[in-house]
């Protein structure tokens, strides 16, 4: 889009307000044009986001990387990468980190997928 | 492990044990400002200034001032990055002597599409890849080098592009203290997908907050890109706004976001009545935030003395506003990837300018009352109607559809040259997932919804079910070391190391890599110049020859070219032969030999010279001159034949004639110590009287020759003059050679 420099014409519903209220609504606007990005982000996840739960669990970036892959694949990644490893251990009964490098070695996917009641990739 | 200044840092060191290092502190650091009672240096009480260093090097011309090194009051930034990080520690210990506390490492091209993080060390183009090992050794490096200095140094890189909450885990874990983080600067320049921008975004500033890591936005950029830099000031404005809301609601205080403003112009545009005015809007609507001053580098061509004249004019807006880091830009970077001496020369104008500027706004005001209060005004202005017209297209995302941004156009004003991203577009699109009601992350300091099993329990951890995570628990970082055989720091280490050692190469940027530069004036116009140079240099034995400034003095008349070029062979550093430095009496050693056995001297400057600053200086009592320890001077003006200092040499029983010769034309300084030699020689003098010669062009060697007994150069004091004196008539015991 193009457009001359109609500042003047425009300006005629704010030129009236003091240098505070100016501030104020400058801040007030911001506010409006931030907060759906923030809900957004609330309410969403990501791959490098769950890899970096998994790095954070004590895993490496190969292995998370791996595993987030599979959630991927297997629709998981709204439940949440290491929720997903906690749970896989749960049900082997293993230490997480054992049961997280079963998962990052590609293996046994239908099962961790079956705790949330998933059947095979998404 | 301890750094002496004497020995060179090792890189090889440095990777010693270092799966086992930790950051021994989190964080970013402030300088901490120095009270009245506490900023007296020298001759001179400071106001804007911050403590001492343990270990510094102090600007050239403070030689005339006690060597004091006032480090300024805000932090002070070097970017580093040539490619290989090994190198580029040796070089972060140079600024940091210098002033620098804020070291900023530029991440490789390419890595922000770099889906995850890279380990071990390959080479970087335009930048270092950003690596766990990376990032490890230079925290250590650093740590070393803030000891030696003695002061903290922050360490600082990029957390944006399609990785950034690992990689902010990653600063989080090691120690990392600044990082520049803006979703902006993905969805803009990066053109990663929007959506994805954003929600990874929160993640990652949430975990800077973690490790109190120093936020800095990414909105400079709109200048750089922007066709008439000048003119996105409104929507700079927004940009950085945008940000601050936004991270504030993903939990960090105001004093860990910076903003990260330029001077959007530079002369020949009448800079300062563009700048300013901007640069006071920001600081009016984001008091309570912390302003990163950067430099201009959108107008910077090859001339080093046009860009530091623009990056002086950005420091005296820093000082005329207010600035708490001060960014540097090397004078070369419109050549090249920054050198060594550049990064330090860049440093340097910074404190310079900072320190000659030091309380100058106790005595000049802004008058916001007249045009610059308008121009503000009109700014916050059209910035607010910026801000309408994208709630009015639909909100942030639609905006960039539109088009909105780095638009040329003066807001309200477009140009339809804006940078336009399809929200459904990018790297990395259609990768967000809605979290599930039972998304769990077990993790602390997690951004967003989480529905821990034992969320009732608020005094419990979230990572209290994995038993710690590893910003609690840093042992559970899995640390690797290399992943490529070939492309790696210690293959590079192998082929550096003579050169750190054994052969003397020069060094721009990377250990052994024979980079020089040479300067010319060819009398010819540019296009001739440009082609007789490379040739001058390929004829000079120098390899990989490239001008890298070409200007005209005058169509016809001139043409400087600079050029840089490779040497092509090595020195063995055990056979440079170093010329015997005499260390002279101490002043006592000088009086009481005086007092004993009283001197004379006669002095002048010869030929047709009427330099006589530097015969003053070795003379006069005040200067710390000969006077000074009793020497009886005859000193008998400007421009005296040889002869008459002989003369009354001969009349006054002296011991010593000194003469001062500045000018150099047609040989006239070692004609004028020939002819001293010889005329004293002639009245049979030659054995009882001591011939000295000095002036900025002259050596010891060259005086020799002449038949003289002593040349002194630039620098010289009048103790070095009277200890050769004392020395040369044997009246202390002095074993060494002259």
């Amino acid at each position: 889009m193009k457009r001359e420099d109609d500042y003047l014409q425009r300006r005629s519903s704010i030129k009236e307000l003091t240098d505070e209220q100016l501030e104020q609504r400058f801040w007030k606007l911001t506010g409006q044009v931030v907060n759906p990005l923030f809900e957004l982000a609330r309410d969403h996840t990501s791959p490098s986001i769950e890899r970096s739960v998994l790095l954070r669990m004590g895993y490496s970036s190969l292995e998370a990387k791996q595993i987030v892959q599979n959630c991927v694949k297997y629709g998981l990644l709204g439940k949440g990468a290491g929720h997903v490893v906690l749970r896989f251990a749960q049900k082997k009964n293993l230490p997480y980190r054992e049961a997280g490098l079963i998962l990052a070695d590609g293996r046994e996917w239908d099962r961790a997928a079956a705790i949330f009641g998933k059947e095979g990739p998404a | 492990m301890k750094l002496t200044p004497e020995q060179k840092l090792s890189p090889e060191e440095i990777f010693k044990n270092l799966e086992n290092y930790r950051p021994r502190r989190k964080g970013w650091t402030w300088r901490r400002p120095l009270t009245e009672d506490e900023a007296e240096l020298g001759a001179f009480k400071y106001r804007q200034v911050s403590a001492n260093l343990e270990n510094s090097i102090p600007l050239p011309a403070a030689k005339s001032f006690g060597d004091i090194d006032p480090q300024p009051d805000c932090v002070v930034t070097s970017e580093i990055a040539s490619g290989r990080f090994e190198d580029d520690l040796r070089r972060m210990r140079m600024v940091a002597w210098h002033g620098a506390d804020h070291i900023m490492v530029i991440r490789t091209a390419g890595q922000s599409h770099f889906d995850g993080l890279i380990e071990g060390t390959p080479e970087g183009i335009g930048g270092v890849p950003i690596s766990r090992k990376q990032v490890r050794a230079t925290r250590k490096a650093l740590d070393l080098i803030e000891d030696e200095v003695g002061r903290p140094l922050n360490f600082h890189s990029y957390i944006s592009g399609v990785a950034g909450p690992e990689i902010a885990v990653l600063f989080a874990e090691e120690g990392v203290n600044g990082a520049h983080q803006d979703p902006q600067y993905n969805v803009l320049y990066r053109n990663v997908n929007m959506y994805r921008s954003f929600v990874d975004a929160a993640v990652a500033k949430k975990l800077m907050l973690a490790a109190n890591i120093l936020q800095i936005d990414g909105a400079h950029n709109a200048n750089a890109t922007a066709r008439e830099a000048w003119k996105v000031m409104p929507e700079l404005l927004v940009q950085h706004a945008i940000n601050c809301r936004y991270s504030e609601l993903a939990g960090m205080p105001r004093e860990n976001i910076a903003l990260s403003t330029v001077p959007p112009t530079a002369p020949p545009a009448p800079a300062m009545r563009i700048d300013l005015p901007y640069a006071v809007a920001l600081r009016q609507l984001f008091k309570d935030f912390k302003m990163r001053a950067q430099m201009n580098t959108k107008y910077m061509e090859s001339c080093t003395r046009e860009v530091t004249v623009t990056h002086t004019l950005n420091l005296l807006l820093s000082r005329l506003t207010s600035a708490d880091i001060q960014s540097t830009i090397t004078p070369d970077e419109g050549r090249n990837v920054p050198w060594h001496y550049n990064s330090v020369h860049a440093v340097n104008t910074a404190k310079q300018a900072l320190a000659g500027l030091d309380g100058i706004k106790d005595m000049v005001t802004l008058n916001m009352d007249g045009e610059l209060g308008q121009k503000v005004r009109e700014l916050k202005e059209r910035a607010v109607l910026f801000l309408e017209e994208i709630l009015e297209a639909g909100g942030y995302f639609a905006a960039v559809d539109q088009g909105f941004f780095v638009d040329s156009g003066y807001y309200p004003e477009r140009n339809g040259d804006g940078i336009k991203r399809d929200p459904a577009g990018g790297v990395a699109s259609d990768s967000i997932v809605p979290r599930d009601e039972d998304y769990y992350a077990p993790v602390c300091h997690h951004f967003g919804y989480n529905n821990p099993p034992h969320s009732q329990d608020q005094d419990l951890s979230p990572c209290a079910p994995i038993d710690g995570c590893t910003i609690c628990r840093p042992e559970k970082i899995i640390y690797i070391d290399e992943l490529d055989p070939e492309d790696n720091s210690a293959n590079r280490l192998e082929e550096s190391r003579p050169y750190r050692g054994e052969a003397l190469k020069p060094e721009a940027e990377w250990a052994g890599d024979g980079i020089v530069t040479m300067t010319m004036l060819l009398p010819v116009p540019a296009d001739m110049a440009e082609y007789g140079a490379l040739e001058m240099a390929g004829r000079m034995n120098l390899e990989d020859v490239e001008v890298i400034n070409l200007q005209k003095m005058h169509p016809a008349e001139g043409t400087l070219v600079e050029l840089k070029a490779r040497v092509g062979f090595s020195l063995n550093p055990a056979e440079i032969k170093i010329p015997y430095k005499e260390t002279p009496l101490s002043e006592d050693q000088i009086r009481q030999a005086v007092e004993k056995r009283p001197l004379t001297v006669v002095a002048g400057t010869v030929g047709e010279d009427e330099h006589s600053v530097g015969m003053r200086e070795i003379l006069d009592i005040k200067h710390g001159g000969l006077e000074g320890f009793g020497i009886n001077c005859h000193y008998l003006g400007t421009s005296v034949p040889v002869e008459k200092l002989a003369d009354a040499a001969v009349e006054l029983d002296a011991d010593a004639i000194l003469i001062s010769t500045i000018i150099t034309h047609n040989d006239a300084h070692r004609q004028s110590m020939r002819k001293l030699n010889q005329v004293c020689q002639e009245k049979g003098l030659r054995d009882k009287m001591i011939l000295i010669a000095g002036g900025t062009q002259v050596t010891n060697e060259m005086a020799r020759d002449q038949g003289l007994d002593r040349g002194f150069g630039r620098g010289t004091r009048g103790l070095d003059v009277a200890s050769f004196m004392i020395k040369k008539m044997g009246l202390v015991e002095d074993n060494r050679e002259n």
